[in-house]
């Protein structure tokens, strides 16, 4: 398959600091790509390279196939939404969407003819002599991609454009991107530090932390199989175990923490006794019961007080706190009703499946 | 915020309090703008026919149409502060544009601090110095004829261009204020943009950093033109009696003539002139007096 951006090896160092550490990836031709991070893990000056307002220190960047080191941000391939969105105040919906067409010097008619086009197929038909002022939250965003897309770039950057809109929006804006980018079949490499935009969104994603990748793969495969415990800990919510490893039986590793719970997870390597762990269970891995027989056979039981309920509709859970550490656990509400008059301060039972909650030898987090 | 009180329920306890506040400003306004300037109308509209004697009549404006001496010197006025403004504009901006996208920090400050010093010392002071470096025996002449390039030293001043010199030099701060604001508040993504979408340096200066910044190119320009316009003392020293500075022939009319009369005629015209030329300039470059006063 055709890679339309290729990263190889790229470095980038501001003084000592190294903002992007010797990264590599490609991106396949057609896809939606995100790279999801905290601030400040280097994934903007990632994109600004790929983009060419910054040139590596090391490595090289091909898009299409072709190396751009040396090629401006105006000769390459490459279009990009910015994070607020920079749209020209100065001129119409029309001229924005005109304005690369009229440097690559087409043909006025050309132009209006592709720019009708292109503002019909973003979904705004005669939007053309209207003021950018005048524009809704969503209808910039479609301006701002329609004015790059209109120059048919072989990959369209985007950086966190959604960061500045309120949640409503976001999750309509979410939702149309996805929709836009599967109708353009263009190349999107999409920057976040959402992690639930880089799931909804992608078909992949590498997560960064420090200038590296800590993990690349399907948003499955991240919420599913993180590689490291930083990747289980920002992608999706998590409950944290950190302990030393007790015994060893299989794959599976006893953690024990300071305060002395004790929970069985799967190793994701190779673990020895004593090591320093850390060990994640997802809220919806935990089963919850009145009655600790109703819990599955493979699961060790535990006993709680419920400390507080978070309705929020299918993502609701409880946050339970286990009876002899004073631990809190996040878990997961069935969707089944079965626990809708659930009290603060009822006693109940929980347990899961060691099989499915993971653990990791702790690194240390200098930086 | 006295407009927001204004624009409030009005009630009349706040609108005492509104008068308050504002009475300073127009004391000031009323005593020392309206009130000399309608006396000035009614001088410039009368002549002396006999010793005390005064009657209303148009013969000062009369005057200043038949002698040519005056509306030569008038519209050379106009012209050469127009072309001093557009010097100013073209120096100014781009310290303007390193001041705000540039510099950083300390440096920004130090920089802007450089532009200020100059206006420490007298506008008198500053013109002499200009005086004591370009006059015959001065420093530049001196060394012209050191390194050969002329064989006698030659007089600087007095010329159309060293007037020029002295007038963008006065007026360079009140260009470079108001643009610095107006390129500070462009945001560099738009640059960028612009830049990823396949724009030059020129095409990047002339479809978006001018036009966002017009509203400042607008205040500066109006009152660096204002400023120049009626500059006395810089036409006078540096060109000397070739100078032919409007405001020269005011003087002479007050002073030395001791005509106020037509001294008052000339002072209207130039007030005329350069309302007319800032309107004039405002229509050609389609921006709002408010506006540009309110961004500047």
């Amino acid at each position: 398959m055709q890679q339309d951006l290729e990263v190889d090896g790229v470095t980038k160092r501001y003084g000592a600091h190294v903002a992007v550490d010797a990264l590599s990836l490609s991106v396949a031709h057609g896809s939606f790509f995100s790279i999801l991070g905290p601030s400040g893990c280097g994934k903007t000056t990632l994109l600004r390279m790929v983009a060419g307002f910054l040139a590596p220190d090391e490595g090289d960047i091909r898009i299409g196939g072709r190396s751009m080191r040396g090629v401006l941000p105006n000769r390459r391939p490459v279009n990009m939404v910015f994070q607020h969105l920079a749209l020209f105040p100065m001129m119409s919906v029309g001229e924005n969407v005109a304005y690369g067409l009229v440097r690559r010097g087409a043909a006025r008619a050309e132009i209006a003819k592709r720019v009708d086009a292109m503002l019909e197929r973003v979904g705004l038909p005669g939007a053309q002599d209207k003021r950018v002022d005048q524009l809704s939250g969503g209808q910039k965003q479609r301006v701002a991609i329609a004015r790059s897309l209109v120059l048919e770039p072989t990959l369209l950057l985007l950086d966190e454009p959604l960061g500045a809109l309120d949640l409503k929006l976001r999750e309509h804006m979410k939702l149309e991107l996805k929709q836009l980018q599967a109708d353009f079949g263009t190349t999107f490499v999409y920057i976040t530090h959402d992690q639930s935009e880089a799931l909804v969104l992608s078909d992949h994603v590498a997560v960064m932390n420090a200038g590296r990748f800590e993990q690349v793969g399907t948003p499955q495969e991240l919420y599913y199989r993180p590689a490291s415990a930083f990747v289980a800990g920002f992608v999706g919510a998590n409950n944290r175990v950190a302990g030393k490893a007790a015994r060893i039986e299989g794959d599976i590793v006893d953690v024990v923490t300071p305060e002395g719970l004790r929970v069985s997870a799967r190793a994701s390597r190779a673990i020895a006794a004593g090591d320093v762990v850390e060990a994640f269970v997802r809220p919806e891995v935990l089963h919850l019961a009145r009655d600790a027989a109703e819990l599955p056979a493979t699961a060790k039981a535990f006993s709680g007080r419920v400390e507080s309920i978070l309705f929020d509709g299918a993502n609701s859970a409880v946050l339970v706190r286990e009876e002899a550490t004073r631990t809190e656990i996040r878990i997961a509400l069935p969707q089944t009703g079965r626990f809708a008059d659930l009290k603060v301060d009822e006693t109940v039972a929980f347990g899961f499946d060691p099989q499915r909650a993971i653990c990791f030898r702790a690194v240390d987090h200098g930086g | 915020m006295a407009v927001s009180l204004a624009g409030g329920s009005g009630t009349p306890r706040l609108r005492l309090t509104l008068l308050l506040l504002m009475a300073p400003a127009l004391l000031w306004l009323v005593g020392l703008i309206v009130l000399p300037h309608l006396e000035l109308a009614v001088l410039s509209l009368r002549a002396r026919v006999a010793p005390r004697v005064y009657e209303w009549s148009l013969k000062q404006y009369a005057t200043f149409i038949d002698e040519p001496l005056y509306w030569h010197t008038f519209v050379r006025t106009a012209a050469m502060s127009i072309f001093a403004t557009v010097c100013t504009l073209a120096l100014a901006f781009p310290v303007a544009w390193y001041i705000a996208k540039i510099a950083r920090g300390r440096a920004k400050s130090i920089l802007f601090v450089l532009c200020l010093i100059p206006f420490w010392v007298s506008e008198t002071v500053r013109t002499l110095g200009w005086m004591i470096l370009l006059r015959e025996s001065g420093v530049l002449p001196r060394l012209l004829t050191d390194f050969g390039i002329t064989e006698a030293p030659v007089e600087l001043l007095y010329h159309d261009a060293t007037i020029l010199v002295g007038l963008v030099y006065t007026s360079m701060l009140f260009m470079v204020v108001p643009l610095v604001s107006a390129l500070e508040s462009l945001d560099d993504s738009l640059i960028e943009a612009a830049y990823d979408l396949g724009g030059n340096g020129w095409s990047i200066l002339r479809q978006i950093i001018i036009p966002h910044a017009a509203p400042g190119i607008a205040a500066g320009s109006i009152v660096v033109f204002m400023l120049t316009l009626g500059n006395y003392l810089t036409p006078t020293l540096l060109g000397g009696k070739n100078s032919l500075w409007f405001t020269e022939q005011i003087y002479t009319q007050f002073i030395t003539r001791f005509n106020w009369e037509q001294g008052a005629a000339f002072g209207f015209l130039l007030l005329i002139l350069s309302t007319a030329i800032v309107w004039l300039g405002l229509k050609l470059t389609g921006q709002q007096f408010g506006d540009v006063m309110r961004r500047s």
